[in-house]
């Protein structure tokens, strides 16, 4: 996983409560074997005026000119700002991978589902809860200014806008020490490779036949 | 110290630390993988420049997208090829044993676990599968896993997990005639419900239990998850030890004498003490048919359907309601009216010999009703399929009208070309009964493989005692 300390980043708004991982991307894009690609069906349906399949080549498809990634000042927008109970539905992974493949690598909202949040931490996206105000007030500042940046810093645990005001953020230490070392849970968890050496040692004294296989 | 259960033992050999949150870093024995869940797990490790911890830990077989028919000529469907393509070269690669979908020890992964010994008891064995919890019937921490925790179980050999709530259920008394394992676990999610296990791990006890042959535990393990459980098991007894000896992946020699005595502590202590337990008259048990679109949605082969107007709570009566609706059925019909057109013998529920030579038993010397387009029986593995084809069941099958298929999850989900059309009604041996599970539109009634052959000759469900 890339580590995350600061991002500075083009915002994209997307206006809408309880995106669900469907939205994000729809099911007929789940029978790949990868987990990158996925970026160009991101908000397929949104996206897009035609009904997406998988194999297509996405950049003959007519765009929807009133979706908010399809403006030209969006463009190469890092950073998503949404509004309530972002990521609903299924626990598929999908979603993450389709938002860390087209490039956003921060999701501002005023919550997310639970799932969708850990899914985020664990492929390399921050989800940053902020207040219900902070965010709207973000939105009307975003539609204010073409361009629009914001400064998503994980150390100092603060989102900082064009003219200089913070909104603080919280995060758990598990989940920061991860983002910041671009530890995925495994990395995490190799951090603890001799004890799991220790655990195998001891085990196949007590337990030797499970360290010796038969068979095929 | 106060006793432990036997998930308290299989958990606590497995701890690698305690991790400051409550969670632990668990030590995973044996992973399955196989074709559908597993690309991405490997695509993981490759970008992060990772390798499986313990290569030998690993057993692989494609099952979810093989054919049922001839496939010598291999997949025709491009994106089943490309799975099972897949598969192949990720073992390849990083030199991990798989059967190939040629291979006659090829099958459903819970079916060839415990087949070859690779599954034992004791370990603590997952695969990116729900199902898992089938080999918890050998006294093992068994349960499903995502493609993330796939991956992590691959490159470290452990996983984060959270203990679990214990829950016994205990089951006493003689089964009726007829009664299968099946039709206890059945029984027991249409008592419980499908949210009655979450959170915990089940226990599966009781005298009635611990006479099943330790196929039928494993029918009954394979349910936990559809009551909610992302485990179950059975605790080892001499019917257990007696399964394991001489399989190809069993211990040998001096390891399998100190295996043995290993395996007979992984029980449950008399002093030991449930979160939750309950208790089943096996005398209570009739043979089972699911009616809904939820495996709790059962009823014994002499009753009826209910009618969602005698249900006082609302959340309930809608849902019958919708599931009527759905299934194409009346209100407070009898089950015994219900005409399926299809039948399916198979599944990692109920696709081993002992449940082919059941279905068989019911079938010899009948003919598959006029009105059932298709029944088709499908061994859970290719041993599977040599061993009935030696005790002649292959012919009792076909010559009543069935089709012999190859090995395979196949109509259990309909990943493959073997599924329901729009309206299409099945009796079927699987574990899931949702909305579109065996082909979009079609409906499921889940049986045991006794109840399946009954409804193929009968043309409707039948009390298989009547037959
Ligand atoms: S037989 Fe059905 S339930 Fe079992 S592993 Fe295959 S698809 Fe899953």
């Amino acid at each position: 996983m890339e580590p995350l300390k600061q991002i500075d980043g083009i915002v994209a708004p997307l206006d809408r409560a309880n995106v669900d991982t469907d939205a994000i991307i729809p099911k007929q894009f789940l029978k790949s074997i990868k987990r990158t690609g996925f970026g160009p069906n991101l908000f397929d349906e949104w996206r897009y005026l035609d009904h997406g399949e998988p194999g297509q080549d996405h950049s003959q498809r007519p765009l929807n000119p009133d979706f908010v990634l399809n403006q030209p000042r969006y463009e190469g927008a890092s950073i998503l700002l949404a509004r309530r109970n972002f990521g609903c539905g299924s626990s598929r992974e999908h979603a993450p991978w389709a938002l860390f493949d087209y490039g956003f690598r921060v999701v501002i909202a005023p919550s997310f589902a639970d799932i969708f949040f850990n899914n985020c931490t664990k492929n390399g996206i921050l989800p940053v809860v902020l207040p219900e105000e902070t965010v709207q007030k973000l939105f009307e500042e975003t539609a204010a200014e073409p361009g629009y940046r914001l400064t998503v810093d994980l150390p100092s645990q603060t989102v900082t806008t064009p003219s200089g005001e913070g909104f603080g953020f919280d995060i758990d230490a598990f989940r920061r020490h991860a983002l910041l070392n671009g530890l995925d849970e495994i990395g995490l968890t190799l951090e603890h490779a001799d004890e799991i050496r220790a655990y195998e040692a001891r085990r196949a004294r007590e337990a030797p036949w499970l360290f010796t296989r038969s068979g095929a | 110290m106060a006793g432990r259960t036997l998930y308290d033992k299989l958990w606590d050999a497995h701890v690698v630390r305690e991790n400051e949150d409550g969670t632990a870093l668990l030590y995973i024995d044996r992973q399955l993988v196989h074709e559908v869940t597993s690309p991405q797990a490997f695509e993981g490790l490759r970008m992060a420049g990772r390798r499986p911890w313990r290569t030998d830990a690993n057993l692989a077989v494609a099952d979810h997208n093989v054919p049922t028919t001839d496939r010598r000529g291999g997949i025709a469907d491009p994106v089943s090829r490309l799975q099972v393509d897949t598969l192949d070269e990720n073992c390849a690669a990083y030199g991990i044993t798989e059967f190939a979908m040629n291979d006659p020890r090829q099958g459903i992964v819970h079916v060839i676990g415990p087949e070859q010994g690779a599954t034992q008891p004791g370990m603590t064995v997952v695969c990116g599968d729900s199902h898992t919890s089938t080999h918890g019937a050998l006294g093992a921490l068994a349960f499903g896993i995502g493609t993330s925790e796939v991956e992590h179980a691959l490159a470290t050999q452990t996983l984060i997990q959270a203990k679990s709530r214990r829950m016994l259920v205990e089951v006493n008394g003689t089964l009726p005639p007829g009664v299968t394992a099946k039709d206890i676990v059945l029984h027991v999610i249409g008592r419980i419900g499908t949210a009655g296990g979450t959170g915990y791990a089940i226990e599966f006890g009781g005298d009635t239990i611990r006479s099943l042959s330790v196929e039928g535990r494993m029918t009954v393990c394979n349910m936990s998850i559809e009551a909610g459980a992302r485990c179950g098991m059975v605790a080892v007894d001499d019917a257990t030890i007696e399964y394991m000896r001489g399989r190809p992946f069993a211990p040998q020699g001096d390891l399998w004498d100190q295996a043995v005595a290993y395996w007979r502590t992984l029980h449950t202590d008399p002093d030991a003490e449930f979160d939750r337990v309950v208790t089943i008259d096996a005398a209570d048990i009739r043979p089972q048919v699911s009616w809904g679109t939820s495996p709790e949605m059962v009823a014994p082969v002499d009753g009826r359907v209910p009618d969602p107007a005698e249900e006082a709570d609302e959340t309930r009566r809608e849902g019958i309601a919708r599931a009527l609706a759905y299934m194409g059925l009346e209100a407070g019909m009898p089950i015994g009216d219900i005409r399926p057109d299809k039948i399916f013998i198979g599944s990692c529920t109920n696709s081993r010999i002992e449940d082919l030579r059941a279905a068989a038993d019911v079938v010899r010397g009948h003919r598959v009703a006029d009105g059932i387009t298709l029944a088709m029986v499908v061994p859970g593995s290719g041993l599977v399929k040599q061993q009935a084809e030696a005790e002649g069941l292959d012919r009792v099958f076909v010559e009543a009208g069935f089709e012999w298929r190859e090995p395979g999850c196949s109509m259990c989900l309909a990943m493959n070309a073997d599924r329901l059309e729009p309206g299409e009604r099945c009796a079927a041996t699987s574990n899931r009964n949702f909305e579109g599970r065996q082909g979009q539109g079609g409906r499921t009634h889940l049986v045991s493989p006794a109840m399946a052959a009954a409804a193929a000759i009968a043309g409707r469900f039948t009390d298989v005692r009547s037959l």
